[in-house]
């Protein structure tokens, strides 16, 4: 069984006992516990089911590469799946469920596809789920989604209820990694000045030098970590976070640290995570090494562990994993596993290496010594146990798997050698090398990352560079960190690398199969990735089927593809096939890791920008005012607008309704604030509107406005708006409410990049004035009783524009109507929009006034058939085809959009154009719906002969009114046409002008 | 995320505060042009495997275009220089030459 040792426990606070509960049961833990290694000292050594094949599955590992150990953690808007127990600290109440099973993790239905396993090798649901085509969609779709996903997602209804931050962060050498060779780096940086940033991603500094022992500078390695990490915390120069993950490695020295401040105590105030966005000069990465397991019959089965992992648990927790352990092995480093074992007073029965008789070294004879028996050139050839190792088949590596003997055990500590860290280092680019002693990729240093300078931005430090013994790794470390600061521009002191006691080391040797010649049986119980349920048999069909590009046979098998990323099967799963492939390992190649490292909360992606904060929120001067009189708000572009005002009883169309009617009766008032309001000015100002706008706005005259188009060079129809004459020099420009900031963008762009040599500047004024448009047949009188500039038909005519004042406030007053009635648009400063709304509300209340919304806007231009860009025209519409002819000069020679107005499919007569549609029984057609003719296209569907583009109940008409793009629409007056609804209903539809409303044009002309 | 300095307002700054804006130094073909010359001008752009000159603007910043030069390979800058301009500069050229010997403007690799 797996149990609290009586000893050991660096790491531990054992003073302090938490209680946490796990698939409901409560179980007791330490301060300073992982939930993994609690789990263990409570002999849980079972902790959830596999992706594909639901296995009984255990903890491998002791850190972020753990594949298996996954639960969901938390309740409501704390509910999150997937949580590694290996990175996730206890706390008191922690409350973890195990995940992928059904109805328990102990006896689980879904197992059953393990019996089947022979019959779903690699690509089984490609094969499987193929033929018929008929049953795609709801015959296997609905069976992959069901079986598809680890753990549970939230609801849908729960908010998460943490916060999360963004912190800007700049450095001149940033270290990922608080191992000795981090420590060491941030130190031989931080001596020459350098401001330096050190990150850690669990809670301890120390890394594996203070697990696995040895001696530095005399002193223990335990005891060195602490005296350098007190020398750097002295430093003013020198930032340690522990709990921060150096999450992913960017252009340009870009860097994402992930810290994780409250998750090991949830009841700490302040944000849940914090995304560090750092810019470094230089980053070194001492990440380390993971250690690889070994690919044998039965290497998933609950107890068989990495034998650092063992050791980690043993040393920091205080945690046995089992109390006879066998230590299978390649290389020297599990014989510290089996010697720290022994110390804890716990048995090991064998040590099984893989390697052929020879010299012992430092490590092999110390085992020798504690009486631990030592089988050389043997291999595991099957493990035995379901939901828990109970002992291990032993054969000779070199044969078939003739099984030579069984020790009986309850954990397994396999190791199959280390691969460097290199996630980061390959993040933006940095290549790799075949490191043939190790067999592992390292990072080629001649080959780095390349920063704005085309200098390498990202060196490595210590055993993430492939060093193995301690002395090489703080030797690397301290070249490198002397180095990063000074490509950083630091040339002050020169730090030097402590010096550690020298161990014999025996080489590893390459084991990829366990025993070589493993034969079909046993190779279909090895695994590769134990997170998506990859065996060697599977990569050996993929290459037997012709998946010999690496990145192919990945995305064919799943290998290396669930969350973990393939951190511990990367290699073993290349080196199989490369075997199969009967190439060099260098020659197959490796995928690329892509950031994060580990997944990081999506949350801390979000950061601030959540909720009222998630984008800035424009209102106008009024908005106040609409908020306290019933406003129904639309959201356009960032501007909120009233959509209506609903009074108390009424419905939102029914407001809609009254405000549209009244309009048309008496007198309504908008807030047209916020449409856009672009002054063009300077000598060239003519000219560059002329090129700008599609008619002629040189010859318009001071004191006069008109209508104008603007077109995208490639002709299509990007803004409409009304251009008012200042002076000679100045003209404003009325942009769409969702355009001024592109339109003014778009003038910019013509200005600096193509006609830089004209003498023109805009602005943007928008924000600077409130403006109100005073609609209907009493809006004259209304401005009357305000008093102030004579507003009369003969003093100011249709499309003219004056200064002024109304009501004693200063005005800029535009006799424009986007409504078919009397109107005028009225500016004030933007800090008299309020008043002089009140001032408008008042004169009003005799003559009928009501506010009204963009929905009667809406209703009122569409009875007029004015057009309205972003329902009209779509990026695909040229003036041409809404009829607009008259509004596109003839004389100009040029304009933007000209020349691809002329193209032969813009003036060709196939195009949709636009008509007024009226249903034949008076409802109203459904907005977007397509008009359908004879026949059918290519792909068997209908022939589709035009769209709606605005559909409106017309209160003022009592019926439904529609304006739509149809094919040779203004050719087919009077025609028929038939809408198929999304509902089964086909609307009929006459094709009709599409002016509605007072077509003679009499109501404004007063 | 790249850095780029502004030639403008002289400010360096991440890439969040700048808009790309496709090749620089395009010729515009308008009105009387043939089919080809337009249809070059408007949709042929360059997507090379290295150098590449290109139009951005400060829009989170001074509101001005430029041009950078850069390599899409490795993401080096050669550097930035003003939009006003129907060339790149004989010292841009200079550095993209002692970087990338043998550079000629508009040429694959």
């Amino acid at each position: 069984m797996s149990t609290r040792l009586a000893t050991g426990g660096r790491l531990l606070n054992k003073s302090r006992v938490l209680s946490f509960s796990f698939n409901g049961t409560t179980l007791k833990g330490f301060e300073g516990d992982t939930l993994a290694s609690a789990l263990l000292a409570n002999d849980q050594v079972l902790m959830g089911r596999s992706f594909k094949y639901h296995r009984p599955r255990g903890v491998v590992a002791s850190g972020s590469e753990e594949p298996n150990g996954l639960v969901q953690m938390g309740e409501g808007g704390k509910f999150e799946p997937n949580q590694r127990v290996t990175t996730t600290e206890l706390f008191e109440g922690l409350k973890a469920k195990s995940q992928n099973h059904w109805p328990s993790l102990e006896y689980d239905v879904g197992a059953l596809n393990a019996k089947l396993s022979r019959f779903m090798p690699a690509g089984f649901y490609y094969k499987m789920f193929i033929h018929p085509r008929s049953f795609w969609k709801h015959v296997y779709e609905p069976i992959i989604r069901h079986a598809a996903g680890l753990g549970a997602a939230p609801k849908a209804t729960d908010r998460d209820a943490d916060t999360y931050e963004h912190f800007y962060a700049f450095c001149d050498v940033l270290v990922v990694g608080g191992g000795i060779a981090g420590l060491q780096a941030a130190k031989a940086a931080a001596a020459s000045g350098a401001k330096v940033i050190v990150a850690e991603q669990t809670a301890h500094l120390g890394g594996r030098a203070v697990v696995d022992g040895g001696v530095i500078d005399g002193q223990s390695a335990e005891d060195f970590v602490t005296a350098i990490t007190a020398e750097l915390e002295a430093m003013d120069n020198v930032t340690i976070r522990t709990r921060m993950m150096g999450a992913g490695v960017y252009d340009h020295g870009y860097v994402l640290g992930y810290e994780r401040l409250t998750d090991h105590a949830p009841e700490m105030a302040g944000p849940r995570h914090r995304l560090w966005r750092i810019r470094a000069a230089q980053t070194i990465t001492a990440t380390g090494a993971i250690e690889r397991p070994l690919s044998f019959a039965g290497n998933d089965v609950p107890g068989v562990m990495l034998a650092s992992a063992i050791r980690d648990y043993a040393v920091n927790y205080g945690v046995s994993s089992g109390d006879r352990t066998v230590v299978v092995t390649n290389n020297d480093d599990a014989y510290r596993t089996a010697i720290a074992l022994k110390h804890a007073g716990l048995d090991v029965p064998a040590i099984i290496d893989a390697r052929p008789a020879g010299d012992d070294s430092d490590l092999m004879a110390q085992a020798k010594a504690l009486g631990i028996r030592i089988m050389m050139g043997h291999g595991i050839s099957s493990v035995k146990g379901g939901k828990r190792v109970n002992g291990v088949e032993i054969c000779a590596q070199a044969g078939e798997g003739a099984v030579l003997e069984e020790i009986a055990c309850d954990a397994v500590a396999m190791s199959g050698g280390w691969s460097p860290v290199v996630h980061l280092w390959s993040h933006c680019g940095g290549k790799l090398t075949w490191d043939e002693s190790q067999a592992s990729f390292r990072p080629d240093p001649n080959r780095p990352p390349l920063g704005d300078k085309g200098q390498g931005f990202v060196s490595v430090a210590g055993a993430a560079n492939g060093e193995t013994t301690l002395n090489a790794i703080l030797n690397d470390a301290n070249v490198c960190g002397n180095a990063a600061a000074k490509t950083a521009g630091f040339k002050g002191k020169v730090a030097k690398a402590p010096i550690a006691q020298k161990t014999t080391e025996r080489a590893m040797l390459p084991v990829w199969l366990m025993p070589q010649g493993a034969g079909y049986k046993l190779r279909s119980k090895a695994w590769l990735d134990y997170q998506n349920d990859v065996k060697v048999s599977d990569v050996q069909l993929a290459a037997q089927e012709g998946f010999t590009s690496v990145e192919h046979a990945k995305r064919y098998t799943t290998l290396g593809m669930a969350t973990d990323q393939g951190k511990l099967s990367n290699i073993n799963g290349l080196a199989i096939l490369s075997d199969s492939l009967n190439q060099p390992i260098p020659q197959t190649g490796t995928t690329t890791f892509r950031p994060p490292y580990t997944p990081i909360s999506m949350g801390s992606i979000g950061g601030e920008a959540r909720g009222d904060v998630f984008q800035p929120i424009r209102r106008t001067p009024m908005y106040d005012w609409h908020e306290a009189n019933g406003a129904d708000w639309e959201p356009v572009g960032q501007w909120r607008r009233p959509y209506a005002y609903v009074q108390s009883g009424e419905t939102v169309h029914e407001a809609v309704m009254r405000e549209t009617k009244n309009t048309r009766e008496n007198l309504g008032l908008l807030d047209a604030s916020t449409l856009g309001k672009i002054i063009v000015k300077g000598p060239d100002a003519g000219k560059f509107l002329d090129m700008l706008y599609t008619n002629m706005m040189s010859s318009l005259k001071v004191g006069k406005c008109r209508y104008g188009l603007m077109c995208s060079e490639n002709g299509f129809l990007i803004d409409d708006g009304v251009v008012a004459r200042i002076d000679d020099e100045t003209f404003l420009c009325h942009t769409t409410t969702g355009g001024a900031e592109t339109i003014h963008g778009h003038m910019e762009e013509w200005l600096q990049t193509e006609w830089w040599d004209w003498n023109v500047y805009v602005a943007n004024a928008t924000e600077q004035y409130a403006q109100v448009a005073v609609v209907g047949p009493n809006a004259r009188k209304a401005l009357e009783v305000l008093g102030g500039m004579d507003v009369s038909a003969d003093a100011f005519g249709f499309m003219e524009w004056q200064d002024g004042t109304l009501g004693g406030f200063d005005v800029r007053a535009y006799r424009i109507s986007f409504s078919g009635e009397l109107s005028y648009e009225i500016a004030v400063p933007a800090s008299q929009g309020q008043a002089f709304w009140d001032a408008l509300m008042a004169v009003g209340a005799d003559l009928g006034v009501m506010p009204y919304g963009t929905e009667c806007l809406h209703i009122l231009r569409a009875e007029k058939g004015f057009i309205m860009i972003g329902d009209e025209t779509d990026g695909t519409v040229i003036p041409q085809d809404l009829g607009l002819n008259w509004a596109i000069s003839k004389k100009k020679t040029d304009f933007l959009g000209k020349r691809a107005q002329e193209r032969e499919h813009m003036v060709n007569n196939e195009r949709w154009k636009l008509v007024g549609l009226e249903t034949v029984d008076g409802t109203t057609l459904p907005g977007g719906a397509y008009a359908v003719g004879e026949g059918t296209n290519a792909n068997g569907q209908r022939v589709m002969i035009g769209r709606v583009t605005s559909s409106y109940h017309s209160p003022n008409l009592a019926r439904g009114i529609a304006m739509g793009l149809v094919l040779h629409g203004p050719d087919r007056m009077g025609e028929i046409i038939t809408f198929p609804g999304t509902d089964g209903k086909d609307y009929e539809a006459r094709i009709v002008s599409a002016v509605f409303y007072d077509p003679e044009g009499e109501k404004p002309n007063v | 995320m790249l850095v780029l300095e502004c030639p403008c307002c002289g400010i360096t700054a991440e890439e969040t505060e700048f808009h790309a804006g496709g090749e620089a130094h395009l010729k515009r073909f308008g009105p009387e042009s043939s089919n080809e010359d337009f249809e070059n001008y408007m949709f042929m752009r360059q997507n090379p495997k290295g150098v590449h000159l290109e139009r951005w603007r400060h829009n989170n910043g001074c509101g001005k275009w430029f041009h950078a030069a850069r390599c899409t390979m490795t993401l080096e800058v050669f550097g930035t220089y003003s939009a006003q301009t129907y060339e790149p500069p004989k010292e841009i050229c200079d550095i993209i030459s002692a970087k990338r010997p043998g550079w000629l403007r508009g040429a694959f690799s």
